[in-house]
């Protein structure tokens, strides 16, 4: 493997980190705020790329199809949460994952109700809509590069949300003690239908920004959830510090491996065996990883503390 | 009294029973209506569905009655829904089955209780060789057919190098496995991506570096749009010939639409097909379901009409044997024009290679020559039959 060919996996690996981070994030806050385990996390992310190809045939814009879907998608994260998830916070993980479950598959049958089930796509917007040439026959789209710096984006402004504003101190605050916030005279209820808003907004941005590069189909954010998953327990729950450094270190191994485990295998095994470990091996590389970080740090990397 | 009245009651019942029974026919029909794939099983059963409305809601004059059944992707599922068609339903025939994993599921339950099955989509290298059935009749092709192909139209243009890719599961390797066997070139890299990968960055980079003559793939469903997409946006399309099967079709041409005009495929069917019976389908299909059909509309409606035309020879006679023979007599016009079985009871067809087009507003394929003629399965020798 040539030197520019590693260099261009190595940015592959980032950006996928990067869309990692995007869906991870929300996930991360609501589970660390709020103890609440939000498997519908994956068909929010879903239900904001949809909003944006409905969005884009109502308005022709990128742009207000972005305001739309945000909006609308926070709105259905509201009514999630005032109808089915407010009154599972003090209930069992395992309810938890039982009702969010459900919503899982209502929400795959009523996109494929109300969209059809055939893939949707979404356009590149106008401004960002060109290549360069990274090396020969391969042209990177801008695009990609706007994905990254929106990621680059959300992490900066959740890092000032939650460390420099006063609702961030009391995310915080909620995070490692919500009783004593509570006794405090702070609106608990409240701060957690905030955070699980914004939660939903980001599940959404997610879905809207990766919707012209991914096709648009009912069950596209159940296998990002797991990886999602994988991402918050190697970055450790609740820590978005955590979540952002294990998407970039899961899209470079996902990455990085699969486009190197084939030839390693090759050195070392005959071609037709090679071909069939390699690609098994790059498929399990993550979980392994993941498995490799709770056995030495079984709270994550960057664990927040719960007293 | 009492006795005279309910033995008159008794014997209506069973007179309107088997009068029911006989006069028409249940069809139990399987498919794949859930998850991502969904639009696949929809396309196969919309075309089923046109072609019995098509004579009414009969078939061989016979009221049909199609209980279409949702397999979900899952062969555990499917294995259950089947056995509820066969014994609490007691359904004439099964037909369908898009996934190969599930036909391989429900395939032994549904020939050994001796009910005639169409098979409508899936054709594993099993079903058509050692495991053939003459219960079992296809009306789409064994699995490695489309990839052949490409394979051979791949040695015709004379592209020395290629690289090809699949998703790592068993028709992904049957694919890749189809196109060697009539290809003649050099293979520079096999590529086998994780089943419902959504970005490819890392494996376009693979391939841009390889620098190969062409590339073939199979990447069905959303990770054939997903492919094609980001093909096009690293500016690969114009660079390196883009050869597949299953990834370019009416199921997403509506997702990839000017990201695809210009690929080709190979398929046993296209739109411009010129026959009458083809004519008429494209033309039906869009006026009742308002969307452009696709291989797997087609297979299906060629399903419905196999067994109309069978019903229709043995004069309504629903018996096993009678309708077998029938059935293996191939007695209607397919919409792809040459159809026979083979021993397998496979189809003898011609394939094409087929490039996506942008016609009237739609996006469909458009045969652009005939690859093979009157071909028959590599598997055909192995059947006992």
């Amino acid at each position: 493997m040539s030197a520019t060919l590693l260099a261009v996996q190595t940015l592959n690996g980032l950006q996928l980190g990067v869309l990692l981070f995007l869906i991870a994030a929300g996930l991360t806050l609501v589970f660390g705020v709020m103890d609440f385990i939000n498997l519908a996390h994956g068909v929010q992310y879903m239900l904001g790329a949809y909003l944006a190809v409905a969005g884009y045939q109502l308005t022709g814009s990128f742009w207000l199809a972005l305001l739309f879907a945000l909006i609308v998608s926070l709105l259905a994260g509201l009514a999630l949460e005032f109808l089915i998830f407010r009154h599972l916070y003090d209930r069992d993980h395992l309810d938890q994952v039982l009702a969010t479950f459900g919503v899982i598959i209502f929400l795959n049958e009523a996109v494929k109700v109300i969209w059809g089930a055939a893939p949707l796509s979404l356009p590149i917007p106008a401004a960002f809509d060109g290549s360069f040439q990274l090396m020969d026959n391969l042209r990177y789209p801008i695009y990609r590069i706007a994905l990254i710096g929106s990621g680059l984006g959300v992490a900066l402004l959740l890092y000032v949300l939650v460390t420099r504003t006063r609702i961030g101190m009391l995310v915080r605050a909620g995070a490692t003690n919500p009783d004593m916030v509570a006794a405090l005279g702070v609106n608990i209820r409240r701060l957690f239908m905030i955070v699980f808003g914004f939660g939903t907004m980001l599940a959404g941005f997610a879905g809207i920004m990766a919707a012209p590069i991914l096709s648009v189909e009912p069950g596209m954010g159940d296998n990002l959830l797991i990886l999602a998953f994988v991402v918050i327990v190697i970055g450790g729950i609740g820590s978005i510090r955590g979540a952002f450094i294990a998407a970039l270190i899961i899209g470079l191994v996902d990455t990085l491996g699969r486009s190197m485990t084939t030839d390693i295998a090759r050195l070392l095994l005959p071609p037709a065996a090679a071909n069939d470990v390699g690609p098994a091996i790059a498929s399990m590389l993550i979980y392994i990883l993941m498995a490799a970080v709770l056995f030495f740090r079984p709270s994550g990397l960057f664990p927040v503390t719960r007293s | 009294m009492k006795k005279v009245l309910s033995a008159l009651a008794a014997s209506t019942i069973l007179c309107s029973a088997s009068a029911a029974s006989a006069d028409s026919l249940k069809i139990g029909f399987l498919a794949t209506l859930s998850g991502p794939p969904a639009v696949l099983g929809q396309h196969m059963r919309d075309g089923f569905l046109l072609g019995v409305k098509e004579n009414d809601g009969k078939l061989g004059g016979l009221e049909t009655e199609v209980l279409v059944v949702d397999d979900e992707l899952k062969p555990d599922a499917a294995l259950t829904k089947v056995q509820g068609l066969l014994e609490r339903d007691k359904v004439d025939m099964m037909a369908g089955v898009v996934f190969s994993n599930v036909m391989m599921a429900v395939y032994k339950p549904v020939i050994q209780s001796e009910t005639i099955f169409v098979g409508a989509n899936s054709g594993p290298s099993p079903i058509a060789g050692k495991g053939c059935s003459p219960y079992f009749f296809s009306t789409s092709w064994q699995n490695d057919q489309n990839h052949e192909v490409m394979g051979k139209h791949a040695t015709q243009q004379g592209y020395g190098k290629v690289v090809v890719m699949a998703p790592n599961y068993q028709a992904g390797k049957d694919a890749i496995a189809g196109f060697k066997r009539h290809y003649e070139g050099e293979v520079a890299d096999e590529i086998y991506t994780k089943l419902g990968q959504l970005d490819f960055s890392a494996e376009l980079a693979r391939i841009a570096d390889a620098k190969p003559d062409a590339i073939f793939t199979f990447m069905p469903g959303g990770m054939g749009v997903n492919l094609v997409k980001q093909y096009d946006q690293a500016g690969l399309k114009g660079e390196i010939p883009f050869l597949s099967a299953f990834t370019v079709d009416e199921t997403t041409l509506p997702a990839t639409q000017n990201t695809a005009v210009g690929l080709f495929a190979g398929a046993q069917w296209a739109s411009n097909l010129d026959n009458p019976a083809n004519a008429k389908f494209v033309a039906d299909f869009k006026a009742e379901y308002g969307y452009a059909p696709s291989l797997y509309a087609a297979q299906g409606y060629d399903a419905a009409r196999l067994i109309d035309g069978a019903l229709e020879k043995t004069g309504g006679d629903k018996s096993k044997d009678a309708l077998m023979a029938a059935l293996k007599t191939a007695p209607f016009e397919s919409v792809r024009g040459d159809f026979k079985f083979n021993n397998n009871q496979f189809p003898v067809q011609d394939f094409y290679l087929v490039k996506a087009v942008s016609k009237d507003g739609a996006f469909v394929t458009e045969a652009v020559e005939k690859v093979f003629d009157d071909k028959t399965d590599a598997y055909a020798g192995k059947c006992r039959m």
